[in-house]
């Protein structure tokens, strides 16, 4: 069942809708768990359009193992999707620094008050990001310290490869998921793939993880795989790499894969004299969890994220 | 007057970001002044240059007092100007989201690192900032609620009023903030445009700044007193929105005496031209803010109203 979350009228002809997709059993008992996918709040960021794609369809095709209520909400920023622009298109705002929002505030806001409002009393939240258009990432969960005990036991069972557990930050406080964990809804954070693309792998990875939670959960009794036992890491084994010269950056190794220490990750090239500007190095021994994808890069630009350790 | 490179990022497709310092005076870091940090901030732009402008001629007339140093830096971030972005051109990130900065960082965190390390230390640090709802504003200060703010300096200003936020998460990585965190004085100086120049209150934000440094013994120099400011909190601002979307028409100006029941804006169905709506004050009061753009949301805050307390 189709509902519509908020709406608010736009200039001429047109509201801007923000709508999810209520499954649940025929015969409700009153005493079904909910939980809540979202994503696209960043309008660049796609590969949860086809986790919800997938959800939607395994779930309609077996109604008969659906235990409880899933509402599933892809497009938190519509009209960014729809502009292919990350923030929301008007404000030029960070939708994600937005929350809890404000009832009285202005039009962003206000929106934002209603999403929070309306996954309220939700026993689970998973939040789907997809990096930038710069980066690409493996699938991964992302647990503010404070909450990870609370979250730990769902975002282990999600079928990701990594739980990236880091510190708090004041201005981390105006995100969704933190909003939401503040009211008591555990929200896990997934960032996987690349924006503007969709990996398909990736998508069926995450769709697994979600039907293994919802079965551990009681909401889902179809079949569900066990899922992978993800590498758990906090902050301080994290090795960053960022470009330290302007150019085009061209990788040598693949991503999720092991680096030795000092080993060369890519070149940073100068078209215009074809001399090499920088020759990038890992940082520390471990996994390549995060590789730049998108080839220009500028002084500061990060390149890569290495963490610390000896994996398979 | 020295011109100083204070920052440099090397570009490849086009030429190098220079960040310049305009340095007067010598001695004690007594004031930084900082214009625009966002691309579309052309009227901050063009009062720092005006600043710039006369200070170079109250120093060589020994106007600044001794044992101070005042420094201007008009321009934070033209690379983005240029192109007419609003923020950081290549991955739309908002320098004045990124302080304290990080060296080892991204991009605009080094940007922000390199700048504001040539910022810290002053007694007093006055910023030009830009707001993120489209719309003109009566000439104000605005300070944070830190803890370390001192509102009686921002009076010195002579500026009509003086607005206190609460600051929110969100807050803490702008430059107003961090600069009172590390102990300098801070203030933001918003004037009633960002993107068009508006010769008047240029001009008045100019004399402002110059009252100031006077005040506070940095200048000699002889200036109008000004206004006796009124102190306001954010939050005590009465907001109007407009229930109905479409083509909008604005019929008072910030800084304009309203009544309660006076009719202040019209909302026009934007394809048959019939009034959908229109905006009445509620109460009696000065218009504070005022939405510039000629079409309008559903909900859009088009108004903020200082209300007037009868006694
Ligand atoms: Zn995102």
């Amino acid at each position: 069942m189709i509902k519509e979350v908020v709406s608010v009228g736009l200039a001429v002809d047109e509201c801007l809708r923000i709508k999810k997709n209520v499954l649940q059993p025929e015969q409700l008992t009153g005493d079904e768990k909910r939980i809540c996918i979202v994503t696209g709040t960043h309008g660049d960021e796609l590969e949860g359009q086809y986790v919800c794609y997938e959800l939607n369809r395994i779930l309609q095709e077996h109604k008969e193992c659906l235990k409880g209520i899933v509402e599933i909400y892809p497009a938190l920023n519509p009209l960014g999707v729809d502009s292919i622009s990350r923030g929301i298109p008007m404000f030029d705002l960070d939708m994600n620094r937005i929350f809890p929002g404000e009832e009285n505030g202005a039009v962003a806001e206000y929106v934002a008050s209603q999403i929070i409002e309306d996954i309220a009393g939700a026993d689970l939240c998973i939040d789907i990001h997809a990096s930038n258009i710069f980066l690409r990432e493996i699938p991964q969960a992302r647990i503010n310290v404070n909450t990870a005990q609370r979250l730990l036991p769902f975002a282990r069972r999600l079928n990701l490869d990594f739980v990236w557990i880091h510190a708090a930050a004041t201005v981390l406080e105006s995100t969704l998921a933190h909003s939401l964990n503040s009211i008591d809804v555990p929200t896990v954070v997934v960032e996987m793939g690349v924006g503007m693309r969709i990996t398909e792998e990736f998508c069926h990875q995450l769709t697994d993880g979600i039907l293994c939670v919802m079965k551990d959960m009681g909401v889902w009794s179809g079949e569900a795989i066990e899922p992978k036992k993800p590498i758990i890491s906090q902050d301080g084994e994290v090795g960053f790499v960022n470009a330290e010269a302007p150019g085009i950056f061209v990788p040598c190794v693949e991503h999720w894969r092991n680096v030795q220490k000092g080993q060369r990750i890519g070149r940073i090239l100068n078209s215009l004299d074809g001399t090499v500007e920088q020759e990038v190095y890992a940082p520390i021994h471990g996994m390549l969890f995060t590789l730049r994808e998108y080839p220009v890069v500028s002084c500061g630009s990060l390149i890569a994220r290495v963490l610390g350790g000896d994996f398979e | 007057m020295k011109k100083e490179c204070l920052y440099t990022l090397k570009k490849q497709y086009r030429d190098d970001l220079n960040i310049y310092g305009y340095r007067f005076g010598r001695g004690e870091k007594a004031a930084c002044i900082v214009g625009s940090i966002r691309g579309n901030e052309v009227q901050q732009l063009y009062i720092c240059s005006q600043l710039v402008k006369a200070l170079k001629r109250l120093e060589e007339k020994g106007a600044i007092v001794e044992e101070n140093e005042i420094l201007v830096i008009p321009s934070v971030n033209h690379s983005s100007m240029n192109i007419r972005k609003r923020f950081w051109a290549t991955d739309n990130t908002d320098i004045n989201r990124m302080f304290p900065g990080y060296h080892a960082g991204e991009t605009t965190q080094r940007i922000a690192a390199g700048l504001f390390e040539a910022i810290q230390g002053y007694h007093y640090g006055i910023q030009f900032p830009s707001f993120y709802l489209p719309g003109d504003f009566v000439p104000h200060v605005r300070m944070m609620e830190t803890g370390f703010q001192s509102h009686d300096l921002a009076n010195h200003f002579g500026m009509p009023y003086v607005v206190i936020r609460q600051p929110k998460p969100i807050d803490t990585t702008t430059l107003n903030y961090n600069w009172q965190i590390w102990n300098t004085n801070a203030f933001s100086l918003y004037t009633s445009a960002t993107d068009r120049i508006d010769e008047d209150s240029a001009r008045k934000a100019v004399a402002s700044v110059l009252r100031f440094l006077t005040r506070m013994g940095i200048l000699r120099y002889t200036s109008h007193s000004g206004y006796l400011a009124s102190v306001i909190r954010e939050e005590e601002l009465t907001n109007l929105k407009t229930g109905q979307s479409g083509i909008y028409q604005r019929y008072v100006k910030p800084g304009e005496e309203i009544h309660q029941g006076q009719i202040l804006a019209s909302v026009i169905d934007p394809l048959e031209g019939e009034v959908l709506g229109r905006i009445v004050s509620p109460v009696d009061g000065i218009i504070f803010f005022a939405h510039s753009a000629p079409l309008v949301m559903e909900g859009t805050i088009i108004f903020k109203i200082i209300e007037q307390l009868h006694e």
